[in-house]
């Protein structure tokens, strides 16, 4: 029996992959080594368990469809819940208007005038979301790599923290600002790179967030240099006094409403000639060029709109912190927004949200198991591209109704 | 057939290398209005590279390339990018299928407006009325260019699903929605059975007609090639060595050499 043997296999190969992990501790009281043998027998087993069970039940579900397939039931008719919510418009709808209710009245729920550590998590998390949404754009529509998409975020942060120390400028004349410039580094970074695909591609963006970080880093006197900037002013609210609680409420309602308006515009740009057009990039770029599309504008505005909601969120990011450094600005953190758009499915807007709050909350939700978190979080990616490397909600299909008073002149046709 | 003041492409001398290889070497030719006009040549003869010289995706390396779009001033497009290429009219299918995959059909004909269309970010974002009458006019139009190759029924579908033939025909729908005066295929009945072959043979000559365009294709079905079309140009080698109707082509001593070497005594 084949599916024994590989299963036994896979068993004793996490046995000698944990044993380092696992089984041996170095007792550093009476200092000696213990060796926890059960654990890894355990471990061994459930491996094996689990491996067994996965083949067997994919044995069969294999044979099932061969068997819709033998009597003449199409493979794709079982549709997704994502493409069924998407088919709705109106139970999409519905849902929209609950999940929104509950974004509202979230923080009243779980924060009190002393503690209001939950609202702020959620404000890091939705920044994440933002920026999540805006790499889609760029990655996930456009299937332009960018893996130094930090920087941009990093370009609307300073922007705002220059702004506000050097000319005194308020958070809502910044936060434009921190949008446009981001943008105009987008655009500035693209033109170089227009020819380039793939690996190529992706070289040259790290080595843009790299070079930032290091220019922020190094210039003291302009960036503050590696201590930072820091007493960024608070979003002002017509000049009243804000206690902590407040402050963290009104930053979660400010980026709350930029989730709502980046979702809105990337929705609406997908569904418009632009993200066609976008999509069409990413599938095949000759033949999209050969169908008439200006491959430079088109790629040029894809990073510019990516660009843009980085740099709007930084300006967020750097007033909801008070103090930024160029810590928050690694290749870590371009990897992580990369991996939302990925393990959300590329260019799904839904997809991405989901993505990007469950790796910004889980890590933070598993403090209790602080030792094993990377260990757990890598697990879930390895487990993710293993079963589902389309992304948590892959590729929908779009329908397109036409008018209803052309429908008639159609049929005539 | 062929009047001089109907011109809509002219190649005069064109020449592509690829470093010391002379991929095409002086090839001259034309098309005029209504034309149906095949390139046949056995493989290699640079058909294809021709193909991408014409439409911008190389440029070529010297001779002229003469476009006379409908209502415009001739011009010369050697070197111009592809996407303004298509826009002045000239559109083109791949001899290797290159849809969009992970796009619906609909979809994949909806981009063949994209030039034809002017919708702009900001538009797209508001929704302006521009923007909805455009989207509304690129569905109406994709679903009449779907519903001309026969392809209505799977509007909704990813392109990437559908079979072989049906791609093909899904490419030329894609090329026309371009709006094009004149429509380049390259190898359009490749890897068709003969039952295709001859569908495709009917489509083309009723686009002509509907669609009012010249058609230049490249191909290798013979049936196909002498059926519909007007002229006939022979590539060898890089060189045109023949040119003239079915008929001629098919009497031509050069051209029988050409394909058929010289073992045909042996």
């Amino acid at each position: 029996m084949t599916h024994f043997k590989r299963s036994l296999v896979i068993g004793l190969w996490f046995m000698f992959l944990a044993l380092p992990l696992m089984v041996v501790r170095v007792n550093t009281l009476n200092h000696e080594i213990e060796w926890r043998w059960a654990n890894m027998l355990w471990l061994g087993f459930c491996a094996f368990a689990l491996a067994w069970f996965w083949r067997a039940s994919t044995e069969r579900r294999a044979a099932r469809q061969a068997l819709g397939v033998a009597a003449g039931r199409p493979l794709l008719a079982k549709l997704s819940w994502a493409q069924r919510l998407s088919d709705d418009p109106a139970l999409s709808r519905r849902l929209l208007l609950i999940v929104a209710a509950a974004a509202l009245i979230f923080p009243w729920v779980v924060s009190t005038s002393q503690n209001f550590y939950h609202v702020n998590i959620m404000v890091s998390a939705l920044i994440f979301v933002v920026l999540g949404l805006g790499l889609n754009i760029t990655v996930g529509l456009a299937g332009l790599l960018d893996l130094g998409y930090i920087a941009f975020f990093a370009v609307g942060a300073y922007t705002y923290a220059l702004l506000a120390r050097n000319f005194d400028l308020g958070f809502w004349t910044c936060l434009p600002l921190g949008g446009i410039m981001a943008m105009f580094f987008g655009i500035v970074l693209g033109f170089p790179i227009l020819r380039l695909r793939g690996d190529y591609l992706a070289i040259v963006t790290l080595g843009f967030g790299s070079i930032t970080k290091i220019v922020l880093e190094n210039s003291e006197e302009l960036f503050g240099g590696a201590a930072g900037i820091a007493g960024i002013p608070r979003p002002d609210l017509f000049g009243l006094v804000l206690d902590g609680r407040e402050k963290s409420l009104y930053s979660y309602y400010i980026v709350l409403a930029l989730v709502a308006l980046t979702i809105f515009v990337t929705n609406r740009l997908k569904n418009s000639r632009i993200g066609w057009a976008w999509m069409a990039l990413r599938e095949d770029e000759i033949a999209c060029v050969a169908m008439g599309v200006d491959m430079a504008r088109t790629k040029l505005s894809a990073y510019a709109l990516g660009a843009f909601w980085a740099g709007l969120v930084g300006v967020i990011f750097a007033a909801h912190n008070n103090f930024i450094n160029p810590d928050s600005f690694t290749f870590m953190d371009s990897a992580m927004i990369l991996s939302m758009v990925v393990l959300g499915g590329m260019g799904s807007i839904l997809g991405v949200i989901i993505a990007a709050l469950a790796l910004k909350l889980l890590p933070e939700y598993l403090r209790a198991v602080a030792e094993y978190r990377m260990l757990v979080f890598g697990a879930v990616m390895v487990l993710m591209m293993i079963f589902r490397p389309q992304g948590l909600i892959s590729n929908l299909r779009r329908k397109y109704e036409r008018a209803p008073a052309d429908e008639s002149d159609g049929h005539g046709k | 057939m062929v009047m001089e003041s109907n011109k809509l492409l002219e190649v005069t001398g064109l020449t592509m290398d690829f470093g010391g290889l002379r991929a095409i070497d002086q090839v001259d030719f034309s098309i005029s209005a209504g034309e149906i006009v095949a390139l046949i040549g056995p493989n290699g003869a640079g058909k294809t590279t021709v193909f991408n010289c014409i439409t911008g995706i190389y440029e070529p390396t010297a001779g002229d390339v003469v476009i006379h779009a409908p209502g415009l001033a001739p011009r010369r497009i050697n070197g111009m990018r592809a996407n303004r290429i298509t826009s002045l009219g000239m559109a083109r299918t791949f001899q290797n299928i290159r849809l969009f995959p992970a796009m619906t059909v609909l979809e994949n004909i909806m981009i063949g407006r994209h030039c034809r269309t002017s919708t702009t970010i900001l538009d797209a974002i508001l929704r302006t009325r521009k923007s909805v009458r455009e989207r509304h006019e690129t569905i109406e139009e994709s679903y009449r260019l779907l519903a001309k190759v026969g392809l209505a029924e799977v509007a909704n579908e990813f392109s990437a699903n559908l079979a072989y033939g049906a791609q093909r025909r899904l490419e030329i729908a894609r090329a026309l929605a371009t709006a094009p005066f004149l429509l380049l295929l390259d190898e359009p009945a490749a890897g068709m059975n003969p039952q295709e072959t001859r569908e495709l043979d009917e489509l083309i000559v009723r686009i002509r007609a509907d669609e009012q365009v010249a058609i230049l294709l490249i191909e290798h079905d013979m049936k196909l090639v002498m059926n519909i079309s007007d002229r006939i140009y022979v590539m060898e080698y890089g060189k045109g060595i023949a040119q003239g109707t079915p008929r001629e082509i098919k009497e031509n001593p050069r051209v029988i050499e050409a394909y058929l070497g010289e073992e045909v005594h042996a």
